[in-house]
């Protein structure tokens, strides 16, 4: 299975590139106690290589107090990593976890990183840092040798206590070795990691560490902070992201007490103390627009892409496609469809920006603090080490805050009102200014000999990127094409980005339809139809633990039972999912009543964080196989609040099963997305199995559900 | 025109000088500094500026501080009593029924008027109860089971 990610998280980062900070200048801020510098892991590394001239990524210092504290750059969005990045330093450095900081996402202390994307995390920073720990307990053995006068092979570590093995009551505490000392130290990569064996804390399932903050109120996000003098900026926009003002009257909204207008060419911004009183105003003021006609909606769209799709590269192949076609007795030709998605985070992109003494400082929701920084530098045309960014908790991100837009409104404003300003997007320019999972197309076709081999693939997925196109499947004649390989392209009418998994759900849609499409022809159980075309181990053990947790018993397809069934690998991780449902025949409606995940992701950290994240993943995909899309006209985005866009609710919520495989031995991979990608399959799977109806476009909403059920 | 509004905040009487038709939820969050009210759509719809007005679960952007007057208003600052949680917030922190966090005071405080009208509600009474909270980290199922906890003790 060609599985290059690297080059996946080469284009993402291509679009984020930042440039670390001076290494000196870096150590110098970093004041004193034990510092163990660190690197990334390889895969980030080769990613990164062209902006990462410096050899270190994020550190960690071991207080005079016996805390420790770890600096990166990795952020905090509901993902879990302040505890599970925690975890790990703790049990390598062999400290209690509850004296583990994380400091997270501040420019000036933190070593530069891309942004928190990926599934990165875990798979990728995780090992650094755990190297880091393994260095550092390192270090204070050797220091405890020293103090205590006995060889380094005689000291042992717990619970930051270094101690003799001989007479525990020989020791002395972390906090004892790192006083008065400053010891600079690169990880040497050489400290050889605990076995999982040696585990105290990692593989254990740990709560939430921030969860306090969070159930009192007490937890700060970007549009939290409040510092004297601020006042909270709205911004007039135009009907469509490239209307142009023709004119406009202030006067009403200027009249409006303590307003403050600022403005510089078309960019306009009313600024107040009260961030209502700054919308009241806005509603006062009289702009004229002039919006580029066009005929694009979500009805025209797919025709524009196709004739507007670039030449593509196969991403992978094998055999020869006109020899598959060939061999073929029956042949498959299928396309699939799905719409612009939002990220729709519950906390729109917010951000606050003071300049003092030509610095400036950024709290802002984002998931990229070193990105902001490098575009808000870059807009004030300063440099980057005058631009200040820190990143208090944010409120979901899910690919959605990746770039500093809102950071840099706020900057500019903040420079042109000479006050620090809050820019805090309502949920209407939260829809506008989103940079959507794009509509995509996916071409396939497929071919299946007289003993019902596939023997032919051919597959082209257009606008929604490489990633999970893999064919997965043993095919002896197969090319797979993306036309782009990423998730950006000029094509569009609105902005798209990266989200959740990008391409991801798109492709597992397609391919794992037109599998099922394949197995239902060929009269054969669409479970036994895949493990007769994988010879993947992982795969296969995946599906085979989902369908034994499901209790999955074989039956072709249509059964009128409603179970559909995907596979698939993301972020390094295996994944399998079923879906049983309800199709309401006169509705359309399909209730979605039992989802059961396994997936294998290796070396799990903190199997309670990674199960949370499974069970988001299969809560939020139901939107996306549902509900959710982005209506457009004339350049407008026509979805404005949650009245228009459908995000999963209460009263949707399936039973939800999950397995984790138990993998301790092999490298930790993501867990953010994998569980994600398979919601729109299974459920157009399961509809297939209930019905007998196909369903080639997602959103699956009863509209299309009805349609299908018509063409039978 | 600003104009001085009395009512009683997290149990303490207060006065502010404000105009009346501003929405509670800024009030809330700007004159009285209480952030823990969050902003999600500002329309209703979302129910992450849920508080309570006189025991009810109440949506702040949808309500006047003029509304407000003479009433009792709790937000989620005053919900623990002193160091001690709410049994909702410490169920919520035990299940780990949130991730980011950002509708969670919303969720918390519909969840609490919710069990204070039924405390012995059923897990379906839970979910019609709470279908107009979004969450988009999608932690749906643990919220309702950290409820069934609560309604269990």
């Amino acid at each position: 299975m060609a599985y290059d990610e690297s080059k996946i998280f080469r284009e993402m980062a291509e679009s984020i590139f930042g440039s670390p900070i001076n290494r000196r200048e870096f150590l110098a801020r970093s004041g004193g106690g034990i510092l163990i510098l660190f690197s990334l892991g390889d895969t980030l590394e080769a990613m990164q290589r062209r902006s990462l001239p410096d050899d270190f990524n994020a550190f960690l210092r071991i207080g005079q107090d016996g805390r420790v504290q770890c600096l990166t750059g990795k952020i905090e969005m509901g993902q879990g990593v302040v505890t599970s990045l925690g975890m790990m330093l703790a049990d390598e450095l062999d400290v209690e976890l509850e004296k583990v900081d994380m400091v997270m996402g501040d420019t000036d202390v933190c070593p530069w990183d891309a942004g928190t994307w990926g599934s990165l995390s875990t798979r990728a920073f995780g090992p650094s840092l755990r190297a880091a720990g393994a260095e550092g307990r390192q270090a204070l053995k050797e220091l405890a040798s020293a103090q205590l006068g006995i060889p380094i092979d005689r000291i042992a570590t717990a619970n930051g206590i270094a101690y003799d093995k001989q007479n525990r009551s020989r020791k002395v505490s972390y906090a004892e070795l790192a006083k008065g000392k400053r010891i600079e130290r690169k990880a040497s990569g050489k400290v050889p990691l605990k076995k999982p064996s040696e585990f105290r804390i990692m593989g254990t399932s740990v709560p939430r560490r921030d969860s306090e903050e969070k159930v009192t109120g007490q937890a700060r996000y970007a549009g939290d902070i409040q510092i004297p003098g601020m006042l909270y900026a709205r911004i007039l926009r135009g009907p469509a992201l490239d209307s142009k003002l023709v004119s406009v009257d202030l006067s009403a909204a200027q009249a409006v007490e303590g307003i403050q207008v600022v403005r510089e060419g078309d960019f306009i911004a009313l600024l107040h103390e009260y961030p209502d009183v700054a919308e009241d105003a806005l509603k006062r003021v009289d702009a004229t627009w002039e919006t580029p006609p066009t005929s694009l909606n979500e009805e025209t769209i797919f025709d524009h892409l196709l004739k507007s799709a670039g030449e593509g590269t196969a991403t992978e192949s094998k055999g020869d496609l006109n020899e598959g076609e060939t061999a073929s007795a029956q042949l498959f030709d299928h396309t699939y469809y799905n719409h612009y998605v939002a990220h729709a985070p519950m906390e729109p992109h917010t951000s606050v920006a003071r300049i003092e003494e030509g610095r400036v400082t950024i709290w802002a929701a984002t998931q990229s603090p070193f990105g902001t920084q490098r575009d808000v530098a870059r807009e004030l045309g300063i440099d980057e080490k005058n631009v200040h960014v820190l990143t208090p908790f944010v409120g979901g991100g899910f690919g959605g805050k990746g770039v500093g837009r809102q950071s840099v409104e706020a900057a500019r404003i903040a420079k042109l009102s000479g006050k620090p300003v809050q820019v805090a997007w309502t949920r209407k320019e939260e829809f506008q200014y989103d940079t959507f999972r794009p509509a995509a197309l996916m071409q396939v076709k497929s071919g299946l000999d007289a003993k019902n081999n596939i023997v032919l693939w051919d597959y082209t997925v257009f606008y929604a990127g490489q990633r999970g196109s893999d064919s997965t499947y043993d095919i002896p004649n197969m090319q797979v094409t993306a036309r782009p390989r990423g998730w950006t392209s000029d094509a569009h009418p609105v902005a798209t980005g990266a989200w959740r998994a990008p391409g991801a759900n798109s492709n597992a849609f397609a391919r794992e339809s037109q599998i099922d499409i394949m197995a239902a022809k060929a009269g054969i159980d669409p479970f036994e139809f895949r493990m007769k075309h994988l010879s993947n181990e992982k795969l296969k053990r995946v599906m085979t633990s989902a369908a034994d947790k499901f209790g999955y018993t074989p039956a072709k397809a249509p059964s009128g039972r409603g179970i559909g069934m995907a596979i698939g690998a993301d972020a390094g991780t295996w994944v399998a999912s079923f879906a049983e449902v309800d199709v309401d025949k006169k509705t359309g409606g399909v209730k979605v009543k039992r989802v059961v995940c396994a997936q294998d992701m290796g070396l799990c950290v903190n199997p309670r964080g990674a199960t949370i994240q499974m069970e988001g993943c299969i809560m939020m995909g139901l939107g996306y196989a549902l509900s959710e899309e982005i209506r457009f006209k004339g350049g407008q985005v026509l979805n404005e609040n949650f009245d228009t866009y459908e995000l999963p609710r209460f009263s949707w919520m399936p039973k939800i099963e999950t397995e984790i495989i138990p993998n301790m031995d092999e490298a930790p991979q993501g867990g953010g997305e994998p569980a994600i990608i398979l919601m729109g399959a299974i459920i157009g799977n399961a509809i297939f199995d209930a019905t007998g109806a196909r369903c080639f476009f997602m959103p699956l909403t009863p509209e299309r559900v009805l349609e299908a059920l018509k063409a039978i | 025109m600003k104009t001085p509004i009395s009512f009683t905040l997290n149990g303490k009487p207060t006065t502010i000088a404000v105009d009346p038709n501003r929405k509670l939820l800024w009030v809330l969050r700007t004159d009285l500094k209480l952030t823990g009210t969050k902003y999600g759509c500002g329309e209703a719809y979302c129910g992450a500026c849920t508080v309570h007005v006189n025991g009810e679960a109440t949506r702040s952007c949808a309500v006047t501080i003029g509304d407000v007057q003479n009433q009792q208003v709790r937000t989620i600052e005053g919900l623990a009593k002193g160091k001690t949680l709410h049994p909702v917030q410490a169920a919520f922190a035990k299940h780990d029924a949130l991730q980011c966090g950002y509708c969670t005071p919303g969720m918390i405080m519909n969840a609490a008027a919710l069990l204070e009208k039924s405390p012995k509600a059923s897990t379906q009474e839970i979910i019609s109860g709470m279908e107009d909270n979004l969450c988009r980290c999608a932690a749906h199922r643990r919220i309702v089971e950290a409820l069934e906890e609560v309604i269990q003790r």
